[in-house]
């Protein structure tokens, strides 16, 4: 079976202590706003930006890679899972889109 | 109601300290998340899509005013002010901080309750009845052989690696409010020779493989109870499947084998147990029974009310007693348009006043995520209802359209393939304005946002399955499922709906089944047995039925 070409990823987490969602900036921080993540476009740089957050277990949890894509403010989710993951629920102001209020 | 031993309040404490040394010992690094994630969940902490989740068990959904009170002050001190009651009897929390866990849990030790077997492999929080002790069609109070169960498989040794997690529901009543027939072990109470026993099933359960549960015994003697379960837990944890999660619960283990076989074994199996219960487990039961005992009832004088708004909220939200002087009372936690099964703080805590105040401070949780104050004297039925409505806890839709239940779905849980709260929030609201609640009359629709069927989707009159298809939140329905005595699994209607699409169908659904049924009395599930699935399908996808013309 064909290998899928890559598409464009974030890396995110959970935080260790709090469980907020966060993302990794080309700073090597931790970043609640999806837009300040780093958009990686290259496979093999995504494979070890994932292994750099999996260093880091004393700060977040689960590590894992995302599709994302390019906007106009930073990168965006693909995935609606993602996108809720971004904001919050949508039942509550609850969560991130609380936190930009 | 079950009062905590200092037995039990030791064991508490100690695996409450347990578990505060084993998150700090995560946070400074001693534990990896892989070492640690186990423990964690024994003790039921999830982490969620948002957060970590505190999932707390309430025994067979029986709690006292104090501990809702207690649920309350978690929900103000350690979350965002609310808690969500589940379809398996329990309160989940989805804010709380990994720190302040282990203060949660021992707040909650404070009162008798706990969290573990929350989670994993083991035999979980056993449901039962929410009527237990009050009902009018009641044969026993299932309420102390639930608890004689849950002190028997809690950290019981030999199953806590089961091969899945393990369900056990229980009623005392012939008409079966606690969905027996959905759960690994169901308990169905059953009078044979002057004698109350129970019959046995096995092997029911909801999720990607739905089944009916199956008879194993037709009747158990009481005093038998405890070593045929462990038969059966035993029997089911040497034959389960281990190499394919999916295959692992008791009913592909019934299925595979065939419940002959499954029965001869546990026959053997109880045979080699029997003897080892010497009787000290009914000697408990007895101890057990005796705290269960009934409070001690005031007359209450005759009821007369002209008000139609109370006479609505009796009409839908109260269930006979067992004195015809007393009501059994449903709080909806169904508010057009609210979050199905949430409750904030400060109406726990109204519950519970209202519970001392006028039901003898107990209260009970439904799977269907509402509330019951099980013995409130029916004088007292409009003060208690002008309070509660004065707190958005009166509305009238128990066992109605909008009485929905709903899985946490994509809003929180880390399974969820697409969003079921919001589904259930606009189908609410356009029941509401549609204003045909109470014509449509008793319909019972579940959302799941996911296939392992939280929301119970396959036993609902109207099912809704959340699933991602292609990247995009699609629908399913099915139709004609039942929880009942009379279990039935809903059939699929066909191809799913889209987000923005689903609302309109189950509209068109509820519309059509009020031009086809014979009356009033012709309920929804009546009527899709009566007419099968066409009408209601020609209903749902008019298109086709141009297509086919």
């Amino acid at each position: 079976m064909p290998r899928r070409p890559f598409t464009p990823k974030v890396v995110t987490a959970n935080r260790l202590l709090e469980g907020d969602v966060v993302y990794l900036s080309a700073a090597d921080e931790w970043v609640t706003d999806h837009h300040l993540a780093e958009l990686i476009e290259d496979e093999a740089i995504a494979q070890l930006r994932l292994l750099d957050a999996e260093r880091q277990p004393d700060i977040v949890v689960g590590a894992y890679l995302a599709d994302a894509k390019a906007g106009p403010d930073g990168p965006e989710p693909v995935h609606f899972r993602e996108t809720f993951r971004s904001r919050g629920p949508s039942n509550y102001a609850h969560g991130k889109q609380a936190e930009t209020l | 109601m079950y009062q905590y031993t200092d037995f039990d309040r030791d064991f508490l404490a100690e695996r409450n300290a347990q578990f505060r040394a084993q998150v700090e010992r995560r946070i400074d690094g001693s534990l990896t998340e892989d070492e640690f994630k186990p423990l964690r969940l024994m003790n039921g902490v999830y982490l969620q899509l948002h957060a970590y989740m505190l999932r707390v068990a309430i025994p067979y959904g029986t709690l006292s005013s104090d501990q809702m009170r207690v649920l309350g002050e978690l929900a103000e001190r350690w979350d965002k002010g609310y808690g969500h009651f589940t379809t398996r009897q329990n309160i989940q929390y989805n804010w709380p901080k990994l720190r302040d866990i282990p203060d949660m849990l021992d707040r909650l030790g404070e009162v008798g309750m706990h969290a573990i077997q929350t989670s994993g492999n083991t035999i979980r929080n056993v449901t039962a009845d929410h009527f237990a002790g009050a009902a009018a069609d009641e044969i026993i109070d299932p309420r102390p052989v639930a608890e004689l169960l849950r002190q028997w498989s809690t950290d019981h040794p030999e199953f806590q690696f089961l091969p899945r997690k393990f369900k056990i529901a229980v009623t005392g009543a012939p008409n079966d409010r606690a969905v027996t027939r959905a759960h690994d072990i169901g308990l169905v109470a059953r009078e044979r020779d002057g004698k109350v026993g129970f019959e046995v099933l096995i092997g029911g359960g909801l999720g990607r493989t739905p089944m009916i549960g199956k008879t194993v015994r037709d009747f158990l003697p009481i005093e038998d109870l405890l070593p045929y379960c462990e038969a059966i837990v035993s029997v089911y944890n040497l034959l389960g499947r281990r190499d394919n999660k999916y295959k692992a619960r008791i009913k592909i283990t019934v299925h595979e084998n065939g419940i002959d076989e499954i029965r001869s074994r546990i026959e053997e199996r109880f045979a080699e147990l029997k003897p080892l219960f010497t009787g000290v487990d009914q000697d408990m039961l007895a101890g057990i029974e005796a705290q269960f005992a009934l409070p001690s009832f005031r007359t209450s004088s005759p009821l007369d009310t002209t008000d139609p708004i109370l006479r609505s909220w009796i009409d839908t939200n109260t269930a006979p007693h067992k004195r015809g002087d007393h009501a059994i009372v449903t709080i909806s936690l169904k508010a057009h348009g609210a979050t199905p099964g949430d409750a904030t703080a400060d109406q726990m805590r109204l519950m519970a006043d209202l519970a001392d105040a006028h039901a003898y401070g107990e209260l009970r949780i439904s799977h269907e995520q509402n509330v019951i104050l099980p013995h409130v004297p029916r004088d007292t039925l409009p003060v208690l209802h002008a309070a509660l409505r004065a707190a958005g806890l009166g509305t009238a839709n128990v066992g109605l359209a909008s009485d929905i239940i709903a899985c946490p779905g994509m809003d929180y849980c880390a399974l969820a393939t697409a969003r079921s709260i919001p589904v259930a929030q606009q189908i609410a609201e356009r029941i509401d304005a549609l204003k045909i609640e109470h014509e449509v009359g008793h319909l019972k629709i579940k959302i799941s946002g996911c296939i392992n069927a939280c929301g119970h989707h396959h036993v609902g009159h109207i099912g809704i399955l959340g699933l991602d298809r292609a990247g995009v939140e699609n629908y399913q329905i099915t139709l004609g499922g039942d929880g009942t005595e009379h279990a039935a699994i809903g059939e699929r209607a066909g191809p799913g709906f889209a987000y923005d699409e689903i609302v309109p169908a189950i509209e068109r659904l509820i519309l059509a089944y009020l031009d086809l049924r014979e009356g009033a009395e012709d309920t929804f599930l009546d009527a899709y047995r009566r007419l099968g699935p066409a009408p209601f399908k020609a209903a749902l996808y008019p298109e086709e039925k141009q297509d086919a013309a």
